[in-house]
Formats: structure tokens, C-alpha cells, sequence
């Protein structure tokens, strides 16, 4: 997308032998990114409109229009179906992905790595341990309803590991690779214990567990909801305001050290900012793992990585995944909810091999 | 003023001592000091201990003052740090990555003031066309020029460059010890480069300081801190320094020592 822009004539009209000042030049370039980012914004709110009207109890278009103003004027079955059923869907579906594509697009810069994601450093992994846990031995928390014990299990193990590769990273020097290699260790024996725990299920539990896994948006309520967008909404500032440490930081960590920028600092505060949205998001949806990795991808494509326009369009891009992966996970069987896991990686990640390859193709 | 001191300083690297003792002579405005010296000697850690971003025994002061003195910030406004290796391939644009150094930890500056220094830079650099290039789609030249232009934009009084030309053809190698005298001239700053191309450094620079087993084996002008004695003794190459029509000292290499390049530590 930004291609044409490169390509546009630099000559300023009143002057055309003389070029426009790389200012001016800069604002146009600008200009497309913003225009592209209100185009994704706009494809988002097609997405959540078609996600509100679709379902099996096949409301009619105008109703739902209605009900969206007037809930009063629809029967009290189809409020319910728009209320409390198909809008907080939807809306879990942009504030997980929203959460999921910021958290990848940090990741990927901090450890310099287009692979990372929240899979990387086990957070994924950790919350999965803890739904098991709660599912498999019935945990109960005391003050927690019964609804929130396996999101909050899921949580806190997910925020030990992230505290434990925290404390590594500190007492072992938190280099890239360091990081890395602690994540990959805590991801091997996170899934060992997982193994295990599935070892001992009963089959009951173990298809709850199997269940969670496939990671899935069919138990989003309001409240979920607002807790989900709570952290989005906390993260997103505390991210914009190091925007320019992580551009910095992609011409290299050297290079962003010698202008005044503490890489390791900025390393360990995006890491605990990336596992608190990562461990919120799969807390109440399971593991949706395409998401924090495609996300970043298409942002990349789309904006480059002045990650003025990267965090916020990777956050778009994510929320769009996951939107349109939400529509399709009610339309593919009808009648049947497929879990979302499962199609954003069956949908998205062809989707997203087409637009690498199309990206390649006009490269040559 | 002196701009930079250094006064017997130790630096490792790990356990290993690297260098031990050195000690410049007070370094003023306008100086240019090409660290000249084996591979391994220490001339890129050197560097980074003067830019701060690398522990050291001793002392070194910045506008006299000690640099463990100096506020994080201030410092990295008077000192830019250019490293040995281009800026990575990324799909950030060259005018971005610019703009970023500059509003990395100085976000308050003025868009207008980062604008005018951007554009500024890229023209006394000669890479404006490349201003909206993705640095993924650029040579490692044009990279090393983008990462020049990220510390010039800054306006350091001190110049701290690691091999900036070892990526460039012989026109750009000239052009950057041009711009950097320029530069110089204009900022009444000083520059500090560490090269391996010992002619280029013999041919642009006030003084060399050639390196040698953990220390300064020389300093001083180019005619007199390079003979064909340290030559041997830091190189182990056989040659000759001879004088150009232009007055520049030039060295003539005729081969390595007997007993062959020894081992490279």
C-alpha cells in the first residue's frame, strides 16, 4: 500500500522542476497510512455489523437495527439474542484480537523477532495450565463465582510465568536471546505439565480441557467484555508513549542505545505489558494463537513499522482477524458454533500466505 | 574547553582486560582521531566505554566534568554513537528511522525543529532520494549512510563513529570524511572514528591513535604516530610509510612479517 506512495511525483505544482521538502513529501506518506488505517477501521465495522446479524436464530437485519437503538421495541427472546448473546460476541471478538495483534506487534519488536508472539514466551501455555488445573480439579476460589474460576486460574499462571521470565531475564541479563531461550524452556515444560494434567483427567474433563484449548469466544459476557477492554484501553497509552523507543529500536538495539534508549528497561516493561494483555485475552477465550502473530504481519504490510501507525494497526489488523474469524465460526456448519481457534487458523492463515506471496509478487 | 578526556583507563570485555592504561591528551573542538589498531585491540569498546554505554576503570570527562556525572539524557544529546554494523533491514523508512532518533528520548522537541534537522541532514548527507526507501530494500551503504544520518541529525558535539565507511565505495568514503569536517567546522564538535583503512585515516585525520596489546602504542599527528616500527609491532606487516605529492603520509605494504600473521585473539 505505501508503494504508491513511494512511486507519487515529488514536484510541488507552482514549482514542478524543484522538489517538494521531505516534509511535505512525508505528510503525503502519512496521509496513506491514515487513509488505509480508516479503511481497516471501516472493513472492522462491516465485520461487527455482519457479526451481529449473523447467528441461528436468523433475526432479520432491520430488527437488529432497531433493537440496537430501541432494545424495548424487539420481543424479549431477541433482546436477549442481541443483548446478551450476539453483541458482547462481537464485541469480545475486536477487544480479544485489538489485544492479541498489540501484544504480538510489541513482542515481535522487543525481541526482534517477525515470529514472536505470546506463544513465544509461554504465557499461552501457562494460561492453558491453569484452565487444566481449575477444570481437572475442580478448584474452587473463594469469592469468585464459579463462571470466572478457570479465566482466573488461567490469569495467574499465566502471570506467574511471565514474573518468572521477568525474574530470569533480570538475574541473567535480559538479552534477546535470553528471553527467548526462557520462553522456550517454559514452553516445553508448561506443556509437559499440561500432558500430564491431561494424563490423569477423567474424560470428562479432559474434553472440557480439549475444549479450552481449541480456544473459543461462546462464553463472552458484558462483564468479560469490560474487563478485557479495560487492560486494552490501560496498555494502548502506556504503549503509544514508547512509539518512538520501539521505532528506534528496529534499526537495532545498538542503535537505539546510542541515542539515549535503555533496551533493557524498555525490554521488561513491554514484556510484562505484553503478557497482562496476552494473559487477559486467552484468560477468558482460551488459545487463539494466530492472532499475535498474523496480526503484527498484515500491520507491517499495510503501515511499515513506524510504530506510530504499526501498534494501532496491528491492533486493527488483529481485531479484524478475529472478527471475521468470529463470522465464519457461525456460518462454516450452521447451527454450530466452530471454536475460533480453529478457524483463525484455517481461515486466516491462507488468507495471510496470499498476502506474503501477492507482497512478493509485485516485490519482483 | 577540552571537549573529552580520557585519564588511565581499564576496560573489559567480560573477565578479559581488553585495554588497561590509556590515556589521551585533552581532546578539543574541531579534532578529528582515527583509533587505528589489529582486530580484537579493543578500538570499538574503546568507543562505547566513551559513549557510556560500556563500564570502564578510570576516568573520562566530558566538557570536564566526569561522564558518570553527566545526566543520562544530556549525555546522549552531547555524544553520538554511530556502531560498526549498518542500522538492520527493516521496513521502517529512512526519514522515519531519522525522525525516530531524534524522538526516541526527546519527545517533546518541536515537529518543526525535527523536520528542519531531518531535511537538513539528508541534503548535506546527499540521501534525500532515499528518504522513503524501506531500509530492508537498501545496499548495507545506503544503510550505513541512513545510520550516519540518524547520529548527524542530532547534533552531538562528540562523534563517536565505528568504521562509518566500511560499507562504502571510495566516492563515499570521501564524501563522509568531507561532511564529518564540515560538520566539525560548523558544530565546533570533535570525532572520534575507528578505522581499519589505515590510509584513509592517515589522509583525514589531525591524530592517529594506533592500539596495540591492551594499550596506546601511539598518538600523535599521522606523519609521526605511524612508522614503519609500529606498523610491525601493531600489524605485523612489513611496509613502508611514505609521503605523497599532497603532503599526506601513505602506507606501502610489502607483506606480513616472517613467521606468517601469528594468531588472530
Amino acid at each position: 500500500m505505501t508503494q504508491a506512495v513511494e512511486n507519487a511525483p515529488a514536484g510541488r505544482p507552482d514549482c514542478p522542476d524543484k522538489p517538494a521538502s521531505l516534509a511535505i513529501q512525508y505528510r503525503r506518506f502519512v496521509f496513506w497510512r491514515l487513509f488505509w488505517s480508516f479503511v481497516l477501521l471501516a472493513v472492522l465495522g462491516l465485520t461487527v455489523v455482519v457479526n451481529i446479524t449473523t447467528g441461528p436464530a436468523g433475526v432479520p437485519l432491520p430488527d437488529i437495527l432497531i433493537g440496537l437503538v430501541r432494545p424495548d421495541a424487539l420481543s424479549k427472546a431477541t433482546q436477549v439474542i442481541l443483548w446478551d448473546v450476539r453483541l458482547p460476541y462481537a464485541a469480545m471478538a475486536v477487544c480479544v484480537g485489538a489485544s492479541l495483534g498489540l501484544a504480538g506487534a510489541e513482542m515481535q519488536t522487543v525481541l526482534n523477532n517477525p515470529l514472536a508472539s505470546p506463544y513465544t514466551l509461554g504465557v499461552t501455555f501457562a494460561a492453558t495450565l491453569g484452565a487444566s488445573l481449575a477444570i481437572v480439579f475442580k478448584i474452587e476460589i473463594f469469592g469468585v463465582s464459579e463462571n470466572y474460576v478457570v479465566p482466573a486460574c488461567a490469569f495467574v499462571t499465566a502471570t506467574m510465568a511471565t514474573l518468572l521470565i521477568q525474574f530470569l531475564a533480570r538475574v541473567f541479563g535480559a538479552t534477546v536471546n535470553t528471553v527467548i531461550l526462557f520462553g522456550i524452556a517454559l514452553v516445553f515444560a508448561l506443556d509437559a505439565l499440561i500432558s500430564l494434567i491431561q494424563f490423569v483427567a477423567d474424560s470428562d474433563a479432559l474434553q472440557q480441557v480439549v475444549f479450552w484449548t481449541m480456544g473459543s469466544l461462546a462464553r463472552a459476557t458484558w462483564e468479560k467484555v469490560a474487563i478485557v477492554s479495560a487492560v486494552f484501553a490501560l496498555c494502548l497509552p502506556l504503549s503509544i508513549r514508547h512509539m518512538w523507543k520501539m521505532t528506534a529500536l528496529r534499526g537495532g538495539e545498538e542503535y537505539a542505545e546510542s541515542f539515549g534508549v535503555s533496551v533493557q528497561r524498555l525490554r521488561l516493561m513491554v514484556l510484562l505489558r505484553v503478557s497482562l494483555l496476552a494473559a487477559v485475552a486467552t484468560a477468558f477465550t482460551g488459545v487463539i494463537g494466530f492472532i499475535g502473530l498474523v496480526g503484527p504481519h498484515i500491520a507491517r504490510l499495510a503501515f511499515g513499522e513506524d510504530h506510530r501507525f504499526y501498534l494501532p494497526g496491528s491492533a486493527l489488523a488483529g481485531a479484524l482477524i478475529l472478527s471475521g474469524a468470529s463470522i465464519a465460526s457461525k456460518s462454516i456448519v450452521p447451527g454450530i458454533l466452530v471454536p475460533d481457534g480453529i478457524v483463525t487458523a484455517l481461515v486466516g492463515i491462507p488468507l495471510f500466505l496470499g498476502l506474503l506471496i501477492g507482497q512478493r509478487g509485485r516485490a519482483r | 574547553m577540552s571537549l573529552l578526556g580520557v585519564t588511565d583507563l581499564t576496560l573489559r570485555y567480560g573477565k578479559d582486560i581488553v585495554l588497561s592504561g590509556v590515556s589521551f591528551p585533552a581532546l578539543h573542538p574541531g579534532s578529528m582521531v582515527g583509533v587505528l589498531g589489529p582486530n580484537g585491540v579493543g578500538k570499538s569498546t574503546l568507543l562505547r566505554a566513551l559513549a557510556g554505554m560500556q563500564s570502564y576503570g578510570g576516568e573520562i570527562t566530558l566538557m570536564n566534568e566526569p561522564l558518570s556525572a553527566v545526566s543520562h539524557l544530556r549525555r546522549t544529546g552531547l555524544i553520538g554513537y554511530l556502531p560498526q554494523t549498518p542500522p538492520q533491514g527493516t521496513s521502517l523508512v529512512a526519514y522515519e528511522a531519522v525522525i525516530s532518533a531524534c524522538r526516541a528520548v526527546r519527545p517533546d522537541l518541536s515537529k518543526r525543529a525535527v523536520e528542519a534537522a531531518a531535511e537538513e541532514t539528508f541534503e548535506r548527507l546527499g540521501i534525500a532520494p532515499l528518504a522513503f526507501r524501506a531500509l530492508s530494500k537498501m545496499s548495507g551503504g545506503q544503510r550505513q549512510m541512513v545510520g550516519l544520518a540518524q547520529i548527524l541529525v542530532r547534533k552531538p558535539a562528540v562523534l563517536l563513529l565505528d568504521e562509518p565507511t566500511s560499507a562504502l565505495d571510495l566516492r563515499w568514503q570521501l564524501a563522509v570524511f568531507q561532511i564529518i569536517r564540515d560538520t566539525l567546522a560548523e558544530q565546533g564538535g570533535l570525532c572520534l572514528m575507528a578505522l581499519h583503512d589505515i590510509n584513509l585515516a592517515l589522509r583525514h585525520c589531525d591524530s592517529i591513535a594506533l592500539l596495540c596489546d591492551g594499550g596506546v602504542l601511539s598518538y600523535g599527528p599521522p606523519k609521526e604516530a605511524m612508522t614503519a616500527e609500529n606498523l610491525r609491532r601493531a600489524y605485523r606487516v612489513e611496509g613502508r610509510v611514505e609521503t605523497c605529492s599532497n603532503g599526506t603520509p601513505i602506507v606501502i605494504t610489502d607483506g606480513v612479517l616472517a613467521g606468517g600473521a601469528g594468531e588472530l585473539r
